[in-house]
């Protein structure tokens, strides 16, 4: 196991080196000059290569991207080329909130869906089936964003009940300890701040959450179904087990496991796809300070945080992938 | 084909996707107002029966704008659909039939872009290109080949097991006629499945981007552009926000559907 584990991990790095190379490229051929939107319209040539000088622009290509790598490695991100602010240090508060949210919306998608999944496959083609397997299609196909619009619309504009956007009430904000604003407050026994907290993340989790949880009844369903039609629960009915939810239990425990991939798959996908929720929602997290920065072409930001994302993407995959082959043994580490 | 008509959801999404055709074809002779002037006197109405939809901030009609931008969604979704299903075809058919290391260049490369949150790169690559509907479909394709390339690589392994590959290689067919001929027909129909699917998620993206006004560009209408313009008039105008979002749904709701019902009538696992 471990030396799977190991390798698993050492495959990881030429990915990641790649995707190092293909964000350094992207944003360094063909963006714009960064320049530009340091000095504005009306800069004179000189301003413009000694900024070019300062910040290294005008070593080749190769020189940039290895001394790049070289401060990567000692945990050195840079700094942001408009703002002037460490960009480990942004991270340290952006990615806290990017999380809080993801694990939130992962934690709603799966008590919904595990349960209207569940429902649908003991009730199959019966009414409840239908509407649950509708709504979880709609869920599917609707725009993030707008049903993140709709629920500011109703919510926040017309109910007043919630707050339109941002992660809490500005002075609200609880000590430090995790970064997660809802652990820490809770930790602390700030009460104030949890419920203001909650209430700031409810609209865009549940909007970050409805696709997750439409595919994730979806696949409940499915794997119940199978499941439900295996000889032993056929032989465990044979038997005169009539309580139901003995059956359920059985068939849920071994239908299981493509609902765990499932989750874990749903899991890296919102940590990195939360990008246009945050933005709607004025989340304070990685999404919407990477779109920032790719708009402004701050090459550095962009470059720490895809290769950020990139990483939780691949190391949550490689989790999944772990925790699969634990919950079956049949599976076997190549 | 028998299959696919017999399942009811497949034939539904198929109506809608034949009606959503023939509104982006004949859109033009149907929009009772143009779609990209307005009378700023008559801008914020809401929906009437004068404006079924009502009007936007600059008093354009959001039902002939809502017509108008159906050609350029399905647009851009095909077209780029068609690229990235052609290129990740070439790629996936190359690294199933060859292996080797030719196999692992591209699916390595592969993994690397898989590796990207999807919708951060195509916004990287619509910066770096330059905002517009060019664009867009360049970037909504990229992102996409990854895709299409795994799924012909397994198709491809599994189907160049069979004898009768072996038999054409035999009579003496070069591998690119093999490739072309024989496996690629095989490879079919999870590909067909893939990009139906594949298209309502370009519907999606390129919303996405047209919502952070980066792909189609005004006045040209375009739905998710529709959205991000609507932004702004949250508090006095949410009209504006409902229908364009309402039309992309049921776009993507219906390419879902087509693919689902597809997938069953195709794949025999799913045929009951």
């Amino acid at each position: 196991m471990l030396k799977y584990i190991i390798k698993r991990l050492l495959m990881l790095i030429p990915v990641l080196l790649g995707v190092s190379i293909m964000v350094f490229a992207i944003m360094h051929l063909f963006t714009a000059d960064p320049t530009a939107s340091i000095l504005g319209d009306y800069a004179t040539k000189d301003q413009i290569d000694n900024l070019r000088q300062q910040l290294g622009l005008n070593q080749p290509l190769y020189v940039q991207y290895w001394d790049f790598l070289k401060a990567l490695s000692h945990g050195d991100l840079g700094t942001s080329i408009i703002t002037q602010t460490p960009i480990a240090k942004d991270i340290a508060v952006k990615f806290p909130a990017t999380i809080e949210l993801a694990f939130t919306a992962i934690i709603i998608a799966s008590v919904v869906g595990i349960t209207l999944g569940i429902l649908s496959a003991i009730n199959q083609n019966k009414l409840w089936d239908h509407i649950s397997m509708v709504i979880s299609l709609i869920g599917i196909s609707m725009p993030t964003f707008w049903l993140g619009l709709l629920l500011i619309i109703f919510f926040a504009v017309q109910l007043h009940v919630l707050p339109v956007s941002g992660r809490i009430q500005i002075g609200m904000e609880p000590q430090n300890i995790t970064g997660f604003y809802l652990l820490d407050s809770l930790i602390t026994g700030n009460m104030n701040s949890f419920v203001d907290a909650l209430k700031h993340i409810i609209l865009p989790s549940l909007a970050l959450s409805a696709y997750s949880t439409s595919v994730i009844s979806r696949m409940t369903r499915s794997a119940m179904i199978e499941v439900l039609n295996k000889e032993y629960i056929r032989t465990a009915k044979a038997k005169g087990i009539l309580d139901k939810s003995i059956i359920i239990k059985h068939a849920f425990r071994n239908a299981l496991i493509p609902v765990v991939t499932v989750i874990g798959l749903q899991l890296g996908g919102l940590l990195g796809g939360a990008v246009l929720t945050e933005t709607i929602f004025a989340w304070p997290g990685i999404g919407s300070y990477t779109i920032d920065a790719i708009l402004k072409s701050d090459y550095p930001v962009v470059q720490s945080t895809v290769i950020l994302l990139a990483s939780t993407f691949v190391i949550v995959n490689l989790i999944v992938d772990l925790l699969y082959a634990y919950l079956d043994p049949r599976i076997k580490y190549m | 084909m028998k299959n696919i008509l017999k399942n009811k959801t497949a034939v539904l999404g198929l109506i809608i996707i034949l009606l959503l055709i023939i509104i982006a074809i004949f859109g033009k002779y149907i929009t009772p107002y143009n779609p990209s002037i307005g009378e700023l006197s008559d801008s914020f109405k809401p929906p009437s029966l004068t404006h079924f939809f009502g009007t936007d901030d600059q008093g354009r009609d959001i039902f002939s704008r809502i017509i108008d931008g159906s050609r350029i969604s399905l647009k851009i979704a095909i077209i780029s659909v068609s690229i990235a299903l052609t290129i990740g075809t070439f790629l996936g058919s190359i690294a199933g039939y060859y292996e080797g290391i030719l196999d692992t260049i591209i699916m390595r490369f592969m993994d690397i872009m898989l590796a990207f949150p999807s919708i951060l790169l195509a916004i990287a690559l619509m910066s770096a290109l330059g905002k517009g509907i060019n664009s867009a479909i360049i970037a909504i394709s990229v992102v996409s080949i990854p895709q299409y390339a795994r799924i012909v690589k397994g198709s491809v392994l599994s189907t160049k097991q069979n004898e009768y590959v072996e038999a054409a290689k035999m009579v003496g067919n070069s591998n690119a006629a093999i490739i072309l001929k024989y496996i690629i027909p095989n490879t079919f129909s999870p590909i067909v499945v893939r990009a139906t699917i594949g298209i309502s998620e370009a519907i999606l993206d390129t919303a996405a981007l047209g919502f952070l006004g980066l792909g189609v560009q005004p006045p040209q209408a375009e739905w998710g552009s529709m959205l991000g313009a609507g932004r702004g008039y949250i508090y006095n105008a949410p009209h504006i926000l409902l229908f364009p979002g309402i039309f992309i749904t049921i776009t993507v709701l219906a390419f879902n559907l087509f693919g689902d019902g597809l997938r069953d009538a195709l794949d025999p696992k799913f045929r009951k």
